[in-house]
């Protein structure tokens, strides 16, 4: 069988007020860009906690991607400072664990900015195609240990 | 009738566990009392045979400290598992891995390199390595497979209880045991502690400001703690948010910060992702360039928020550029 061209895997965290709404302008607006990016709809940029962005990287995502509002823009008054202060620091340690740079994006775009979403989601698909697979090891486990039923939900089962 | 019978055992770890048994003091009678130590390698004159002629189930439990990282330590394991009716990970590095755990950032590769070739310590030589096997005039002799990656006890075999902590504090030790002893034991998988963070029984408690932020994040040595005041908002990087309490806060209480040794509460999954998230949301400003200057003060961020945790972590690893596969041991070695 033929070897399949890389399609990178990338899931983007939006926000519900901002981010997520662009998106939904860029297809009302029938924009065309990259289908490698899957959306995920969350309240606030700033609630994406550190956990959801290793757990996509952990579960076979090559790149992450996470939208908010504008500075001073946040519907929570600052939620997106709370994403940004995490961002920063979570680029250090992804860093430090040998994941790319690039892997990690977060920009500010506004309801009003559809064309935005379409030029990151592509400039990102292209990026993280240039990098290749990101290629982590998996450690097989005898049994998730003793969850809690929200904490199943939240990472799925491995699969190794 | 006889004797609940209990193992003690070691594998990847410092001997401080066992030092922590010993710290028991006069409750170590009271242990002793309550039952019959028939495998402690570290302490006394037992043979893994010994353990070899019990019947499955025949121990009451097995407390096994330390993280997995050689053939040895999985067949050791396996062999307890086997015998034992509960296996306790007793301690960080078989919780969750420990400081052993953080050999994850390296590979197996480079980490015999540096041992036997790399290091400035080592003699220019025709860079022997050990071999797993060697023929000798008596025989053959065997040393265990070094594996590609560190593991946690779970990873390895099914697991009843945690005792957290480096090492697990006496008391809950002492706990540990006589709740086995007396039945009484949580529903499986349970670790053995309290589920709140440090903070809340941390005596410097009323001193964390409400609405807590840091203008510079500091290391210990850097600064000369205040002794009676919150540690973080004297800028020290205290994992004390994000860390399970029970250890009676011993670290806070010699003015140093939490550097997370009892691990995360039952609701995380990922304790250095959640300590990185409690860490960085105290910083005071909201621009982009001095929040960066502000996390780059932090040095180490993975030994800083895994340092007990890495190999339990989402990412397990370092990731390199031929991942080794599912992490299972074996293999021909080098």
């Amino acid at each position: 069988m033929s070897e399949q061209p890389f399609e990178p895997r990338i899931v983007a965290f939006f926000c519900n007020w901002c981010t997520y709404t662009a998106a939904d302008l860029a297809g009302i607006s029938r924009m065309q860009y990259a289908p490698n990016v899957r959306a995920i709809r969350l309240m606030c940029s700033g609630r994406v906690d550190p956990q959801f962005v290793l757990a996509a990287f952990r579960d076979g995502a090559d790149g992450v991607l996470i939208g908010g509002c504008h500075p001073g823009d946040c519907h929570y008054q600052e939620g997106n400072y709370n994403a940004l202060r995490r961002f920063e620091l979570l680029k250090l340690l992804l860093h430090d664990m040998g994941i790319e740079e690039e892997r990690l994006r977060l920009e500010w775009i506004s309801a009003a900015e559809g064309d935005k979403v379409q030029r990151v989601c592509n400039e990102m698909t292209e990026q993280v195609r240039a990098l290749g697979p990101l290629r982590l090891t998996t450690p097989p486990r005898v049994r998730p240990a003793a969850p809690p039923p929200e904490r199943a939900e939240l990472v799925g089962q491995v699969t190794s | 009738m006889s004797k609940p019978k209990v193992a003690f055992y070691w594998c990847a770890s410092c001997g401080g566990c066992e030092e922590a048994v010993v710290d028991l003091n006069e409750v170590v009678l009271d242990v002793v009392d309550a039952v019959d130590i028939v495998f402690w390698p570290v302490a006394m004159d037992f043979k893994v045979s010994d353990v070899e002629a019990l019947a499955d189930g025949e121990l009451a439990a097995a407390f096994i400290n330390g993280a997995i990282r050689n053939s040895e330590q999985q067949e050791v394991v396996e062999l307890l598992r086997r015998k034992a009716g509960a296996v306790v990970a007793f301690g960080a590095c078989a919780w969750l891995g420990g400081i052993p755990g953080l050999a994850n950032l390296s590979s197996r590769e480079s980490i015999l390199e540096f041992v036997y070739q790399g290091s400035p310590s080592t003699p220019d030589g025709d860079g022997t390595r050990p071999q797993e096997e060697t023929d000798v005039r008596e025989g053959r002799l065997r040393l265990p497979h070094f594996d590609e990656t560190v593991r946690t006890l779970d990873q390895v075999l099914d697991v009843d209880y945690y005792l957290p902590g480096c090492p697990p504090p006496v008391n809950l030790i002492a706990q540990a045991v006589m709740a086995l002893v007396e039945g009484k034991l949580p529903e499986k998988g349970s670790v053995l502690a309290p589920d709140v963070a440090l903070c809340a029984e941390c005596p410097r408690a009323e001193t964390k400001p409400q609405d807590l932020k840091v203008e510079r994040f500091f290391r210990p040595y850097e600064i000369v703690a205040e002794p009676d005041t919150c540690l973080l908002a004297q800028g020290l990087v205290c994992l004390g948010p994000a860390t399970r309490s029970g250890c009676n806060a011993v670290c806070i209480a010699a003015n140093m910060p939490c550097t997370g040794c009892m691990g995360p509460t039952s609701r995380v999954i990922d304790h250095g992702a959640k300590a990185l998230s409690a860490i960085s949301s105290l910083m005071q400003t909201e621009e982009k360039d001095e929040i960066a200057a502000l996390a780059e003060q932090i040095v180490d961020p993975v030994g800083t928020f895994y340092r007990y945790s890495l190999p339990a972590s989402l990412l397990h690893r370092r990731a390199q550029e031929e991942p080794v596969g599912a992490a299972t041991s074996g293999g021909d070695g080098s």
